[in-house]
């Protein structure tokens, strides 16, 4: 309070900002933004220096992000803990983070079991830094722009082509129209009916999961923005009747036989029984 | 230990007693079964009125949403009242025959399945006179020639029949079965699209599903034949986590292994891959292959390893196969050497 007292007596002092009542609230206000400035300009810079300056607060508030929300699994450099079934995030990138904390997936509850999806908890400024930490440790890819996952524009023939290589590379998990599967072990496969193009994109990117990771060099840009494509319009279009989940034949068998048969059986039942007697 | 009396094993229970029916010791009982039935049979004819309605007066492209499902509201309506009719039809019949038909319990015997001892006698006795009458036992080469031009007539059947393919002999085998497109040097390249794999441009838990390059030269039936048989699945796995045997250390690349597409049970095509467990499973009948492990079988009902393809990359890093597949690709034959198939443990 002495300190501020005599800032404000600093040297060319004007009677009437002395006076005011506004005075030691907005000096104070400066001291802090002073001061604050100062301390950012100061600190050490993170190892990777060719980022601008907004890009370190951004890493440096992941970076807490980080040590609260993540790092009981993930340890506290991102290193991993294996006992926990907590891979190493040195090298994933801030795809790899966009996805699984965008989705819900991550944080996830129990540790040992397949993180589903549910509501996410962080805002998008909080993803984007946690996202910059993690891109800051290791090589990756990063959050793709929309001109690499929007779909708008496609040919017919490209969406065709989509739906080629959907069915080749993802429909032996995710089914032929995106409806998930079952995996080995309690594991599935999700649906794809609520996904975004941005999430579609980067779990081809990263390979969440058990999922096997689609690279560039093998699906690029194109190729994914005409699978996405196909995904949108066979989500788009309207299925006749009831679909059953859209699971191929293990459901409508299970219809058939459990509801259908079952019915007869319930009806053969009624029809053979002596019913009640005086 | 069969009943003394009957001769049978278990003894005859008779029959069960017969208590009457509500509907036959109380008339209340028997009309309300009456109401019920004719309340049900003359809501048919509103069902089909409703139907007809329905028919003309709801718009062909009309939707309805049901439990979260698109329908279209005509065809549900039609479906709903043609069905309802139709099943209160059925019940209604039977609710007349359980409640108001005879309810008389009738026994019917049946008689022996033998027949009588005088017919089959005469039976014998006939068959007796008719092989006398034939000439047979006399003149021996009648049956003998008859019976051996019959057996002859099946001769044309049999060759024809077999002669509907070719023999699968071990040549042909060896050129068809045994035998993909891969060769040294063929280009491995992305199924649907065709373009070239780079090393270097796949990372580790990568999977690609690939093909021969080579096949776009074939079309029509001989392009199914062919991509039945060359489909391949490429990955790529940190080579410190995975097992790669001294015989197969040439066979990849930095990790990338090449494996065949095609399960050794019934030859499902595969690409369902876990990319933390190495693990590829097939959805027809869960076998499941490690590509860890030089692709042995670790659960499920394949009995051998998935046939790996040696690769390498040509001059300017893009793969290539080594050679063919060391193995038959596919599901089992009879003819099938097995000896030179993988197994645990082998180096």
């Amino acid at each position: 309070m002495r300190f501020l007292t005599r800032g404000g007596r600093s040297p060319k002092p004007r009677a009437s900002l002395r006076r005011h009542r506004a005075a030691r609230p907005l000096l104070l206000g400066l001291s802090l933004l002073f001061v604050g400035t100062l301390y950012a300009a100061l600190t050490p810079a993170a190892p990777s220096s060719a980022e601008g300056a907004t890009d370190q607060q951004l890493v440096a508030q992941g970076k807490n992000l980080f040590a609260v929300n993540c790092a009981s699994c993930h340890g506290l450099n991102a290193e991993g803990l294996a006992q926990q079934g907590a891979p190493s995030l040195t090298n994933v990138g801030a795809a790899a983070v966009d996805f699984q904390v965008r989705t819900g997936r991550m944080p996830m509850a129990n540790p040992l079991a397949q993180a589903p999806r549910k509501e996410n908890v962080f805002t998008d400024d909080e993803i984007a830094a946690l996202a910059a930490y993690v891109a800051s440790l290791g090589d990756g890819p990063g959050i793709p722009t929309e001109d690499q996952y929007n779909p708008a524009g496609l040919s017919p023939e490209d969406v065709a082509r989509g739906g080629e290589l959907f069915r080749t590379n993802c429909s032996a998990c995710h089914n032929f129209k995106g409806a998930g599967g079952a995996l080995p072990n309690g594991l599935v496969a999700p649906s794809l009916q609520e996904s975004t193009p941005k999430e579609v994109y980067e779990a081809l990117r990263t390979g969440p999961g058990q999922m096997p990771v689609f690279a560039a060099g093998a699906v690029p840009d194109d190729d994914v923005k005409s699978i996405i494509g196909y995904l949108e319009q066979v989500n788009a279009t309207p299925s006749a009747g009831l679909t059953l989940g859209g699971l191929g034949p293990v459901s409508e068998g299970f219809w058939a036989w459990v509801v259908g048969i079952g019915g007869l059986v319930l009806f053969a039942v009624w029809i053979a029984s002596r019913g009640a007697r005086a | 230990m069969n009943d003394p009396q009957t001769d049978l094993p278990v003894p005859d229970p008779g029959l069960e007693e017969h208590p009457p029916r509500f509907t036959d010791v109380d008339d209340a009982a028997a009309d309300r079964a009456y109401k019920q039935i004719v309340g049900m049979l003359a809501a048919v004819p509103v069902l089909v009125v409703a139907f007809l309605v329905v028919y003309f007066a709801v718009p062909r492209d009309a939707e309805l949403v049901l439990f979260g499902a698109n329908l279209k509201m005509q065809t549900t309506l039609l479906g709903l009242t043609a069905g309802v009719a139709t099943l209160l039809i059925g019940i209604s019949a039977i609710h007349w025959a359980r409640m108001l038909m005879s309810d008389e319990e009738i026994v019917g015997d049946r008689h022996g399945a033998a027949s009588p001892p005088e017919a089959r006698e005469r039976v014998l006795t006939d068959l007796e006179t008719g092989i006398e009458a034939s000439g047979i036992r006399r003149r021996k080469l009648l049956g003998t020639g008859m019976a051996g031009a019959l057996g002859m007539m099946a001769l044309p059947a049999v060759v024809s029949l077999a002669d509907m393919g070719p023999w699968p002999t071990a040549e042909l085998r060896a050129k068809t079965i045994e035998k993909t497109i891969w060769a040294e040097g063929v280009h491995l390249v992305n199924d649907v699209t065709f373009t070239r794999l780079k090393a270097t441009e796949l990372v580790v838990g990568q999977l690609v599903n690939a093909q021969p390059e080579t096949l776009q030269e074939y079309h029509g039936a001989a392009l199914q034949q062919q991509k039945a048989k060359a489909s391949i699945i490429v990955v790529r796995m940190d080579p410190n986590s995975i097992r790669i045997p001294e015989s197969r250390r040439d066979w990849q690349v930095d990790g990338i292994l090449c494996y065949s597409k095609i399960c050794t049970h019934v030859g499902c095509p595969i690409s369902l891959w876990e990319q933390q467990t190495h693990h590829l499973l097939c959805p027809c009948h869960q076998s499941t292959f490690d590509l860890g492990n030089s692709g042995v079988v670790v659960f499920g009902p394949a009995a051998r390893a998935l046939p790996q393809l040696p690769i390498t990359t040509d001059a300017e890093g893009y793969l290539v196969a080594r050679s063919d597949f060391t193995v038959p690709v596919g599901p089992s034959y009879f003819e099938r050497d097995s000896s030179k198939d993988f197994q645990e443990g082998d180096r």
